[in-house]
This record gives structure tokens, C-alpha cells and sequence, in this order.
């Protein structure tokens, strides 16, 4: 990853879930495309206490 | 409100397209007038006379020299739409100029700028260098789309489409079965959409112009710079084989695909495709069977999008959709426009 502010989204392979990735490193699965761009978008918000949500990944900072 | 994006750079015509003859071209609503001046620079300026608006493109107007002279009473133009004589008198009113356009010649596009032309020279104009480089050959064309830009926007953004709508020509299963994977670069402001399927059948438009009999690792990587360019980096290759560490990929085939999404009215769009490659550089036939093909694949989206515009046309505003996975780019798409707005 470079340091630039890149929001990534996969569709997890043999799966229908979407896994969102924001710029932060915060992470996220939703079922459909506009949950996902809902959830992304809402950074820094991504909910009151991300970092602890069971979904979200630590990223190492670029 | 105007649906159009302003202050950006738009595809208006092929650089081949303008010559000595008057050329005109709806861009974002704004009717415009092109030529080439005799040391062959692009002069872009309001296809309206300032007198009585009788349109400079329509004969009897014609090109004088590096003037234009309106066909209905003479009031002539120069190539920055300043007016330099009028009939009959030698005062010629200071109001009397056409707006004039930024335009920029690049890749084998004429692009132009529509918005206030102070933000020209500080806005990106987007490159698909493929189109006019050596090492590659291209073919392209344009087809008039009676449908609003967005609904291109969701059509190319969304490939999963050629699957059904392409089958037989550039689609088959593997396309719309291959999840994807969607990147927005927020400060360039660019989408990437990018579908790799490992193993997969080998559409006609490939087979028949890289030779290649069997299955196939087909890569499709979208990249798509909002409001105008989209490239579509298409790489094709015999099952399995893959670019080296170094980069290098000898063994694969590459073609760029590359569309002007040019807005002509709030519903209608100019439909600019390309199609470069960088194998059989000088085979006439591998030329002419891409041009005649994609040209078929662009005239079946305009097709349904035709139809589809007419649907959406007579349907109360904020109708309703249904979005699911593969749609991921394209709603990421709208987003990059909307807030270009
Ligand atoms: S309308 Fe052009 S000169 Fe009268
Ligand atoms: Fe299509
Ligand atoms: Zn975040």
C-alpha cells in the first residue's frame, strides 16, 4: 500500500460478502454495496468505538 | 439544476475528425464550433453568430483564411471568436465575440474545457498514450448515444454485463461469476475496478485477434477518471501464464480499451471508443475485425441503454434500484462525480 488515501473494497472469493478496507486500516464486511460505501465513507465515524468492533483489522501505518 | 459536470476537460472529437471543413459538436448542452487554422492548431469557439445566431457550422458559412464568415450577413470571426468585420460599416460592436474554447490535442483526442476558462490550465486533462505510441496499433470510432451519461457511466463501469448482453463477442460466463475487486484513490479521484479470472473460455473478439485456442487468464483492470476517461487495461494470456517478478510479459497479449464518455445534452452522450493493442501491429485484418467488432459490442450497449433512457425518461425522478455486489464500482463512480459537482 503507498500512503495514499485509498479506500479498497473485495468481494470475498467464494463468498457474497464485501469486505471494506478504509484508508485508516479500519476494516468491515457488509452484504451489499451501498452498506459498504455507507460504512466507508462515514470514516472517521466508522462507529463510536471502531477499534474495538470484532470486525475491524490493525493495519500497520504505512 | 444542470445534470453536467463543469470545469473539466471532455472529449469532443477525434483530432482527425477537424480539418479545414467547419465541424460542429454539442459538449455539456453548449453548441461548438470547431476548425483547423492553416498552421493547424484547433480553434473551438460558440457554433452561434453573435448577430442573429444563425450557426457558423451551417453552409453558407465558411472558413476564410483563419476566419470564419457567418453565411446569413457576413459578420467574420477569428480563430479566438473576437468579430473583425461586419457588413456594411466599419464600427464593429465591442460585444461582438463568440466565446471561445480552451482545447488541448492529446492522444489523438480533441479536448476541450467547459466551465470557466481560468480552471483550464489548472485541471487535469486525463492521457490514454496507447492510442498514438509506438509499440501499438489502434482502431476507433464513435457512436451517438441517445441516453444520458450516467447510464454509460453504470454500463462501463459494471462489465459483469458482457456476460448477457455481449455473449458471443466479448462475454462469457467467467465474467460476471469473477468477483471483483473496487480501489478509489480519493485524491487522484480515479476508480479502479479490476476482475482477474485464472481460467477462463476465450471470447471470439480475443481468439480470433491474438490467435489463441484455449483457455485463458484474462485480466480486466478498470480505471476510470471521472467525468470523461475510462481505460479498460485488458490483458490475455494462455491459461496459467502470468507476468515475470521483473514486470516483464512477453507471453500475454495486451489491449487497452478506452472510452470518451462526452455528455452532448442532459440525455444524450458521445460515445468515443478505442481499442490499441500491442501484437499483430501491422496485420489488416486483426485492424479490421477489432473495429468491426467492438463497434458491434458498443452499438449492442447503445442499443439497451437507448432503450433504457427512454424507461427512465417517463419514470417520476428517484426511482427506485437494486444494487448488489457487482455494482460496487459503479456506485463508487457516482460518488467521484457527484462530488465533482
Ligand atoms: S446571423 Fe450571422 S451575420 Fe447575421
Ligand atoms: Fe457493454
Ligand atoms: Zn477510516
Amino acid at each position: 500500500m503507498t500512503g495514499r488515501k485509498v479506500l479498497q473494497v473485495d468481494w470475498v472469493p467464494g463468498s457474497d460478502q464485501l469486505r471494506g478496507r478504509c484508508h485508516c486500516g479500519a476494516e468491515s464486511v457488509a452484504d451489499d454495496p451501498v452498506a459498504m460505501w455507507k460504512w466507508l465513507l462515514d470514516h472517521p465515524n466508522h462507529w463510536p468505538d471502531h477499534q474495538n468492533h470484532p470486525s475491524f483489522v490493525r493495519r500497520e501505518a504505512p | 439544476m444542470s445534470e453536467f459536470v463543469r470545469n473539466q476537460w471532455y472529449v469532443a472529437a477525434y483530432g482527425r475528425e477537424i480539418g479545414r471543413e467547419l465541424f460542429s459538436r454539442t459538449v455539456c448542452g453548449e453548441s461548438i464550433l470547431f476548425w483547423r487554422t492553416e498552421a493547424g492548431a484547433v480553434a473551438a469557439m460558440s457554433d452561434r453568430c453573435v448577430h442573429r445566431r444563425f450557426p457558423l457550422s451551417q453552409a453558407p458559412s465558411h472558413l476564410a483564411g483563419d476566419t470564419v464568415v457567418c453565411g446569413y450577413h457576413g459578420f467574420t470571426y477569428d480563430q479566438g471568436g473576437a468579430c473583425v468585420a461586419v457588413p456594411g460599416q466599419t464600427r464593429i460592436p465591442r460585444t461582438a465575440r463568440l466565446t471561445s474554447y480552451p482545447v488541448t490535442e492529446l492522444d489523438g483526442f480533441v479536448w476541450v474545457f467547459i466551465g470557466d476558462r481560468a480552471n483550464a490550465g489548472s485541471t487535469r486533462v486525463p492521457r490514454a498514450p496507447w492510442l498514438d505510441m509506438p509499440g501499438w496499433t489502434a482502431v476507433s470510432g464513435m457512436e451517438p448515444l441517445a441516453a444520458r451519461y450516467s447510464l454509460l457511466v453504470d454500463n462501463l463501469l459494471d462489465l459483469s454485463h458482457e456476460t448477457y448482453l455481449h455473449g458471443g463477442y466479448i462475454g462469457t460466463p467467467e465474467v460476471a461469476e469473477t468477483p471483483i475487486v473496487t480501489r478509489v484513490d480519493e485524491e487522484a479521484g480515479i476508480v479502479h475496478v479490476s476482475r482477474r479470472m485464472a481460467d477462463a473460455a476465450c471470447p471470439p473478439f480475443y481468439a480470433k485477434s491474438t490467435g489463441i485456442t484455449g483457455r485463458i487468464t484474462r485480466w480486466q483492470d478498470i480505471e476510470f477518471t471521472p467525468p470523461c476517461l475510462y481505460l479498460l487495461h485488458s490483458r490475455i494470456a494462455p491459461v496459467g501464464v502470468l507476468p515475470g517478478a521483473d514486470g516483464a510479459d512477453p507471453d500475454a497479449f495486451h489491449v487497452e480499451v478506452v472510452y470518451a464518455l462526452t455528455p452532448e445534452t442532459e440525455h444524450s452522450t458521445h460515445d468515443f471508443w478505442a481499442v490499441a493493442r500491442d501484437f499483430a501491429l501491422d496485420d489488416q485484418g486483426v485492424s479490421g475485425f477489432l473495429e468491426e467488432n467492438n463497434r458491434t459490442v458498443v452499438l449492442q450497449d447503445v442499443a439497451a441503454l437507448n432503450v433504457l433512457e427512454r424507461v427512465i425518461a417517463a419514470e417520476p425522478d428517484g426511482y427506485q434500484e437494486l444494487s448488489i455486489n457487482i455494482d460496487t464500482g459503479g456506485l463508487a463512480a457516482r460518488r467521484l462525480i457527484a462530488k465533482l459537482r
